[in-house]
């Protein structure tokens, strides 16, 4: 059941708006220079960290319809009647979601390095922190979605959520997008690892607590 | 022989509200048993109990493998019918498709369902689960006599074959369903 809940995720994702976060993701890229002036110096320092707030943003689009139809449609009802746990739901939320933003996102992620101008070195450091990050991003939006499924205006309040408790990844995945990133990358693995661990239980229980 | 569904003392409590208390459930198998009183007695909440969607506030509920068909469609409408029903795994899905009459509709997109065959095709869910213990809210909403004789056939079935039913709704569901009058 969970196979087939991954599969039904990914071709969900892949017919609706997969490509929506992608084009946002873009599209903030592209915003950075206007903002911060053609300086490429400085563009190129503040780089990294400005694709990890486009990252950011772009993962929030999808949270409205990871949880909330699956919810509304009984869906979610009837796997439990189908004997799938919700942490396993959970998981399987998290991977079919994954598998439409993450890898999306890191082919993106080599034209918006260009917008902003990193060079080849700092755009591969920038794609690693990424990768490390993009599964941690889709589990907490997997998360947030489940938390605010049911409640009125869930869209703003998914992102106000979601930003504040991504804050420690974004701390570590920027700072491994940098010339000397020290121990950042470790640090952030650590960070995306308790991230996906955790997850999967917070969207059990939010499930849960959304049918009383 | 062992019961299929077993509850003792069952009290549920909604939203600060106390829906029902010291409710006993027993189902044999071949046995059927419907749910019945006013609106907001607690009808399907207790339905949702049986399945294991709501808490007891007491009491304690035992029940073998179950299927539910309530107010909500649950199946993918971009797919087809028979691929949405698909996903749900059931292993008589076939048998299921033509008891309901579902067959001639397989490869419609289930967002082009009627309510009527929206409400067939949960109850073919059920029928296709396998599972020996089907639970219906109001499943008579939505069909015409010819599906309302359908799903006789099918509950007759189930029961003949060892199964049970736990059904909530309105209407009279058959003279050898025993009921459970929840009152407000």
């Amino acid at each position: 059941m969970i196979g087939a809940l991954i599969m039904r995720e990914v071709r969900r994702g892949l017919a609706g708006a997969a490509w929506m976060p992608v084009a946002f993701f873009l599209l903030v890229a592209g915003i950075v220079p206007f903002a911060v002036g053609p300086d490429a110096q400085l563009l190129a320092r503040i780089g990294g960290g400005a694709l990890w707030i486009a990252a950011l943003t772009a993962a929030l689009l999808p949270i409205e319809r990871l949880i909330e139809p699956d919810r509304a449609d009984g869906m979610l009802d009837q796997l439990a009647l189908a004997g799938a746990s919700e942490e396993g739901v959970g998981i399987a939320k998290i991977v079919g979601h994954w598998l439409t933003f993450g890898p999306l996102l890191l082919i993106a992620a080599v034209p918006a390095s260009i917008l902003v101008g990193l060079d080849g070195a700092a755009l591969v450091r920038t794609l690693v922190a990424l990768a490390i990050g993009t599964p941690a991003l889709a589990a907490l939006a997997v998360a947030v979605a489940a938390l605010t499924t049911g409640l009125p205006r869930a869209g703003s309040l998914a992102g106000l959520l979601m930003m504040p408790l991504a804050v420690p990844l974004v701390i570590f995945g920027a700072a491994a997008t940098g010339v000397d990133p020290g121990g950042a990358l470790k640090l952030e693995a650590a960070v995306a690892l308790l991230t996906l661990a955790g997850a999967p239980f917070v969207t059990g229980a939010a499930i849960r607590a959304s049918r009383t | 022989m062992s019961l299929l569904l077993d509850g003792r003392g069952l009290a549920l409590v909604r939203g600060g509200r106390l829906l029902f208390e010291g409710i006993d459930l027993a189902l044999a198998p071949g046995e059927a048993l419907h749910a019945t009183g006013p609106n907001g007695c607690g009808k399907s909440s207790l339905i949702r109990l049986v399945a294991g969607l709501l808490q007891p506030a007491a009491g304690t509920i035992e029940r073998s493998e179950a299927a539910l068909a309530d107010e909500h469609l649950a199946l993918d409408r971009e797919l087809t019918l028979a691929k949405s029903l698909a996903f749900w795994r059931g292993p008589r899905l076939g048998a299921a498709m033509v008891a309901f009459d579902l067959d001639r509709l397989a490869n419609v997109p289930v967002r082009m369902l009627s309510t009527g065959q929206g409400r067939r095709a949960r109850l073919a869910r059920v029928m296709a689960s396998g599972a020996p213990l089907w639970l219906l809210d109001e499943p008579l909403n939505g069909l015409d006599p010819v599906g309302a004789t359908q799903l006789a056939k099918a509950i007759a079935d189930h029961r003949a074959a060892g199964g049970a039913v736990l059904a909530a709704s309105h209407h009279s569901l058959g003279d050898d369903w025993r009921t459970l009058e929840l009152t407000r």
